[in-house]
């Protein structure tokens, strides 16, 4: 994940900064889309159509980039592996896919009710929603750990099984989908 | 005509002169155009009265055109001469195109989009389409009785890339400054939006004659925020049509009907598919080349059964576009319903129920996307009217991937991504000592990429001997506000370079937009070389104003020697402006003012962000 590639300025220190936010993990959503969308009035395409060629490129990188901050502030992982990136971490996320034992042990679990579920609505329904509520209880330890603990070796951690149940979340979403 | 007006010279452009920008809605069955008039868009008519210019186009021998409703009354007899419907072509190649055996013309399958063989040579739809372009560009420029500053075009959402960009070069091949693309139903909440000041999530539901789409939106504040989009690029009335005729044509049971026949039969079907509209029953009487005669008669019970599955097509790519959106039905405020296809009573009951609420159909659902369009472009050449700080933000609805090995695509950028994006993943070689990488852009859901459609395909060479593995390419997708790609590939270590603007395997190549612009809508080399020397010089007086201004407001950002070096590319840019016939002379001085400026350009946009998040005014809700 190469979040901050697309960043052409150098005048922000970070997304954070960017959007006048403190950086941290717990967010203020409101102050967060107010802030994007006052940006956009200043630096969109539109607002700059009649510009310089100089002026429309820094319109566009400007537009874009506010774009990218927006959409990793915004939701909680890439929010969460953002700020490990910016406290120098590695997401190591092609590499390291070490997950703690009990972990597996749930995954493996809520693998075998999804194909037991098979085409049952309902079923697929239920999982759904306990894999939705422990994907919620594992963001907010992310919170806890970044914002409180300042243990970001180990929500690097968290965050990377965050990962593992979205991908569940896609493919159970995927089978209901296709029953609707 | 008009006198020209010339001002002294160094002395600048009346302020208040307002700048002439057209919206173009190029439609499946209609196209029109509209224009800002008295601060409100208003549909521009032709000198006979038509506000609707029927999206067809006849050739004729010797290559003259008819177009709209002088090629309609041709439609019959001429079929293979008579294109119509030509947006369901555009970007497509023959394996693309649905209904094959209900079209009358004679194909050409040329790589990437097909061509129409007609008596005037083949055509390709983007041709078709520039014609199309070039009589609605006439229609505003008599209408205003002089040129045209540039346009803002109208695209299905769920256009692609190769049918956006052939959209694009159909204008360039017209003569026509394309402004912006812009999203058909996007367009239509603009519309919708500012005549009733409307807040809160809207749905617009769009059924035109050859595309479906479903936009969910969130405004606010001035702010059209486009939160997801779906629909099927080949999904309208005109599948109602075919529908139809399939029927007619079992009925009679006839199976090699001419040209003529099968062009004759769909227009009285698509014309009985109207009456249904506000009547129980309709008759469809034809008599067939071979003197056989059929009458069929459906009620419009009837009718509603036959089309049930294309009705429920729109309804689950509605249920998506919630789901992407993360919005519940009740959420929405109200359905905009736009498209002629939407007079359906049919359509009309499916909506309403899905959403349990009447859906909105205040405004004209065939002039709405134009009137939209109209607005968008004179706030995009710089006329100020009142209430015009709204701006829209809008999303690409099909995600853009890489192929991979083995042929799976991995998504680099996934749909409903707001625009401009750019993002940037990092592959690496397969082999021990691979020189080159083959980059193949694709874009769609699906997981394979023979079952998405193929943007682009380019290489990146003479990567340095590595061993499998160790070389770092990122590849780097950057999507503008036009919806349009580009990619490049760069290998990190060595810095070896390569990219492309997604014009791909079927837009066509800059070359033939050249070719078609000499051999038909303009004429002379010598018109081409004063219609060049008058673009630069428009573009320079743009930029000097634009420069000029800039400097007023944020001078105290410049350095005394930024400020000098400016001021030094201003006077000779503008000394170039007044006397010189050399386009190129012109273009270079306007390059070297625009790179001077810069740095100027990023810091002001930089302090004004600051500003604006932290300046006294700030209204906190």
């Amino acid at each position: 994940m190469n979040l901050s590639e697309s960043n052409p300025r150098n005048a922000f220190k970070d997304y954070f900064d960017f959007f006048q936010l403190p950086r941290q993990f717990k967010i203020d959503r409101t102050k967060l889309d107010q802030a994007y969308l006052k940006i956009q009035q200043e630096v969109h395409p539109d607002r700059h159509a009649q510009g310089s060629d100089a002026q429309k490129r820094q319109s566009l990188q400007l537009a874009t980039f506010a774009n990218t901050a927006h959409q990793t502030l915004k939701q909680a992982i890439p929010r969460g592996f953002y700020l490990c990136e910016l406290a120098g971490l590695d997401a190591q996320l092609e590499t390291n896919t070490a997950m703690p034992r009990a972990f597996l042990m749930q995954q493996m679990e809520w693998r075998e009710a999804m194909d037991e579920a098979r085409n049952q609505l309902e079923s697929l329904n239920l999982l759904q929603d306990e894999v939705n509520e422990a994907l919620k209880e594992l963001t907010d330890q992310v919170a806890v750990q970044i914002d409180q603990e300042q243990n970001l070796e180990k929500a690097l951690e968290s965050l990377r099984a965050c990962l593992f149940l979205e991908r569940f979340l896609e493919e159970i979403d995927h089978r209901i989908s296709a029953l609707i | 005509m008009a006198l020209l007006q010339i001002s002294e010279p160094g002395q600048s452009r009346n302020p208040h002169e307002r700048r002439i920008a057209i919206g173009i809605d190029l439609g499946t069955t209609n196209s029109l155009v509209a224009s800002m008039k008295n601060a409100l868009p208003e549909v521009l008519h032709s000198d006979s009265g038509q506000r609707i210019l029927p999206s067809i186009i006849r050739y004729l021998p010797g290559g003259r055109t008819q177009a709209g409703y002088e090629a309609l009354a041709h439609a019959v007899e001429d079929p293979q001469n008579t294109v119509i419907s030509v947006k369901r072509l555009m970007g497509r190649g023959l394996q693309d195109i649905k209904n094959l055996q209900n079209l009358p013309y004679e194909f050409i399958d040329s790589p990437g989009m097909l061509k129409i063989q007609t008596v005037a040579g083949p055509k390709s739809p983007v041709e078709v389409s520039a014609e199309i372009l070039a009589r609605l560009r006439q229609i505003a420029e008599d209408s205003f009785d002089d040129e045209i500053e540039g346009a803002v075009i109208t695209v299905p959402a769920y256009f692609d890339d190769a049918q956006r960009q052939a959209t694009k070069d159909a204008a360039e091949l017209a003569g026509i400054k394309v402004l912006r693309l812009l999203n058909e139903p996007t367009a239509a909440a603009l519309a919708y939006g500012l005549d009733n000041a409307s807040e809160g999530i809207y749905a617009i539901y769009d059924l035109g004659g050859g595309t479906f789409d479903i936009s969910i939106l969130r405004l606010s504040k001035g702010v059209f925020e486009v939160l997801s989009t779906g629909g099927d690029s080949a999904l309208g009335g005109d599948d109602f049509d075919h529908l139809l005729m399939q029927a007619v044509i079992e009925h009679a049971g006839i199976t090699n009907l001419s040209a003529e026949d099968r062009r004759a039969v769909l227009l009285k079907c698509k014309s009985a598919k109207e009456t249904l509209s506000s009547h129980p029953v309709v008759l469809i009487e034809h008599t067939f080349d071979s003197a056989i005669a059929v009458q069929y008669s459906i009620s419009q019970t009837e009718f509603d059964h036959l089309t049930k599955p294309l009705i429920l097509r729109t309804i689950q790519a509605v249920k998506k576009a919630l789901k992407d959106a993360a919005i519940d039905q009740d959420e929405v405020q109200g359905v905009v319903m736009v498209g002629g296809s939407t007079r359906n009573p049919a359509v009309q009951l499916a909506v309403k129920n899905l959403f349990q609420k009447e859906p909105l159909n205040d405004l004209n659902p065939d002039e709405v996307v134009a009137l939209g369009a109209a607005r968008q472009a004179d706030l995009l050449v710089g006329n100020k009217n009142k209430n015009d700080e709204w701006l829209l933000l809008d999303v690409i609805p099909l995600s853009l991937g890489v192929e991979m090995m083995g042929g799976l695509v991995e998504k680099i950028i996934p749909r409903n991504t707001p625009i401009p994006v750019a993002k940037a993943q990092d592959f690496t070689t397969f082999k021990d000592g691979q020189s080159a990488m083959a980059i193949h852009v694709v874009q769609g859901e699906r997981e394979l990429a023979p079952d998405c459609r193929s943007l682009a395909r380019f290489e990146l060479r003479n990567i340095p001997p590595m061993v499998a593995g160790a070389a770092r390419i990122r590849v780097t997708y950057q999507v503008d506000a036009d919806g349009l790609l580009s990619v490049s590939a760069k290998e990190q270590i060595s810095g070896v370079e390569a990219s492309i603007h997604v014009k791909p395997s079927y837009g066509l190549a800059d070359g033939d937009i050249a070719r078609m612009l000499t051999e038909g809508f303009q004429s002379a080399a010598e018109d081409m070389k004063l219609r060049a020397i008058r673009e630069e010089q428009v573009e320079a007086q743009r930029l000097l104003e634009a420069v000029v201004n800039s400097i007023a407001q944020d001078g105290d950002l410049l350095s005394a020697e930024e400020r000098l070096d400016i001021e030094s590319k201003i006077r000779s840019l503008e000394e170039l402006k007044e006397h010189s016939n050399d386009s190129e002379a012109i273009h270079t001085a306007i390059t070297a003012l625009s790179d001077a400026t810069e740095e100027f350009a990023a810091n002001r946009m930089n302090a004004n962000i600051r500003r604006a998040l932290t300046g006294k005014n700030l209204s906190e809700i």
